[in-house]
């Protein structure tokens, strides 16, 4: 199964500006066509391109063409949702046996 | 509804304690010592904890999600069964997840503790069926969200 491991300081550098947040927060309701993407923004479409190509390469948006529609949604960490179930029951166990870590350490 | 489906995924976590595997398996057959580590986080609130150690035995633990979770006041229960027990060298679980009144999975669980010179080696080994909704990719979404709203207020986010 491929694997795409979050770049965390392109993450942060991604999210740092305020347009690419309102993009990010846009899509985390579902896939929108790039140009409806554009629309309430007061920004030409070139420039959401280039937000987006940003968003792309931090890992944290995809876009795909379908037609004559780019289409762009949020990309859950590149992860399947089989692997992201698994993250998300392992966080929940390493955390549990840290905790157990903590006690024996008393 | 939601068209049901299932993923399939085996995880393994390794840790290392300075303790005994007496020590380390006293933290899951005592609740008072085994109620602290498995739900008493400091993000969630624990509603209900009961235990019953032994082969066929069964568990019954249920939290309220906190409030820097994804999914805050929600109410997570678990029903755990024990499927075999070696005093001092290994647990077996098999346990299922709810989200208020829906399973979302089930699987089964290793605890292996293996003496050694630091004390003892833990080997966790999770089998696990995931079911549709209430699912992991809602739940990050709904992180994602948050995460976005602290970025905004400029309010660090609580790990």
């Amino acid at each position: 199964m491929p694997h795409r491991k979050i770049h965390v300081d392109r993450v942060f550098h991604a999210l740092g500006d305020p347009t690419r947040r309102a993009l990010v927060e846009r899509l985390s309701e579902g896939p929108i066509s790039v140009s409806l993407l554009a629309k309430p923004l007061a920004i030409t479409l070139a420039a959401v391109v280039q937000h987006l190509q940003v968003l792309e390469k931090s890992g944290l948006v995809r876009t795909e063409k379908l037609g004559r529609v780019r289409t762009c949604r949020i990309e859950t960490a590149g992860l399947s949702v089989a692997e992201q179930w698994i993250e998300d029951r392992r966080a929940i166990w390493e955390k549990r046996l840290d905790r157990l870590g903590d006690l024996l350490q008393e | 509804m939601e068209k049901p489906t299932v993923s399939h995924g085996t995880f393994v976590i390794e840790r290392t304690y300075a303790a005994t595997p007496e020590r380390v398996f006293a933290a899951f057959s005592d609740p008072v010592k085994k109620r602290r580590w498995y739900i008493e986080g400091h993000n969630n609130e624990a509603e209900t904890f009961e235990m019953d150690f032994r082969v066929g035995g069964t568990d019954r633990s249920s939290y309220r999600m906190g409030p820097n979770s994804p999914l805050p006041g929600t109410v997570i229960s678990n029903e755990t069964k024990y499927m075999d027990i070696v005093p001092n060298r290994r647990i077996v679980i098999a346990y299922t997840m709810s989200m208020g009144e829906r399973r979302f999975s089930s699987s089964q669980a290793t605890f292996e503790l293996v003496p050694s010179e630091k004390g003892t080696e833990l080997t966790f080994t999770e089998q696990g069926a995931y079911f549709e909704g209430s699912d992991g990719i809602q739940m990050r979404e709904n992180g994602w969200r948050l995460l976005l709203e602290h970025l905004d207020k400029g309010i660090p986010v609580a790990a």
